[in-house]
């Protein structure tokens, strides 16, 4: 699979376009604490603007953008952001995971938000990275 | 041998299966979840977590081990066929 560049039409609406889907994909995780949404649905949305980004500008733009080392950095990181999250908890006296301990203002709140962006992450990477290795396969 | 997996597969399945009678029916509000933490979850997890969407509090305050959990198979299947896609191959690119 190696998609060629589209002719000028596609390839413009789909610039223009992924900008916006990138901004739902951050406001999903973003308010994954107070309307539908979360880190699994906005990473998702993320990854898919990246994708259609590639589907019409060619297989390239994904692979200069993005290297495989980076991916696999925000993939580990992910997971590592929530687990780490809890090990603070942990540090500041509570149970594992227990963010009401979290010196702000409403701790459980930015818990949350902490590992919805945790967990964006990885799975916006899992994707891409995929993709991007498919792509050369 | 291949009618051993046969029969270590038709023996799980139905251990399952068998499990799984004993599940109360969807929506039956007798259920034990139904009756013990659901209602706890609707009563104060506004005023435990302050966070609005109930889903969410549930997913990743009361029960964020299980999410983590969820983060790690995604992150582990993600290592998984990436390894299986470049197994083959010169490293070409970084």
């Amino acid at each position: 699979m190696n998609p060629e560049p589209q002719d000028l039409i596609v390839r413009t609406v789909c610039r223009r376009l992924a900008p916006f889907i990138q901004l739902f994909g951050l406001y999903v995780i973003m308010h994954g604490h107070s309307s539908p949404g979360g880190g699994f649905q906005g990473g998702v949305i993320l990854a898919a603007s990246f994708i259609l980004l590639t589907l019409a500008e060619g297989a390239e733009m994904v692979q200069r953008r993005f290297s495989a080392a980076t991916l696999t950095v925000f993939m580990s990181a992910g997971v590592l952001l929530y687990a780490g999250i809890g090990v603070v908890c942990l540090v500041l006296g509570a149970n594992y995971l227990d963010y009401g301990v979290l010196p702000f203002l409403e701790p459980r709140s930015v818990g949350m938000l902490v590992i919805e962006i945790g967990v964006g992450s990885t799975v916006m990477a899992a994707m891409l990275s995929i993709f991007r290795d498919l792509l050369t396969f | 041998m291949k009618s051993l997996h046969l029969v270590v597969t038709a023996v799980t399945g139905l251990l399952l299966v068998l499990g799984s009678l004993d599940m109360p029916d969807t929506g039956d509000r007798r259920s034990p979840p139904a009756t013990n933490v659901s209602p706890r979850y609707i009563e104060s997890g506004f005023k435990e977590t302050a966070v609005p969407n109930m889903v969410t509090a549930v997913l990743a305050d009361y029960r964020s081990f299980d999410t983590l959990g969820e983060v790690t198979v995604i992150f582990t299947g993600a290592l998984a066929v990436l390894l299986i896609l470049r197994s083959g191959r010169e490293e070409e690119d970084s």
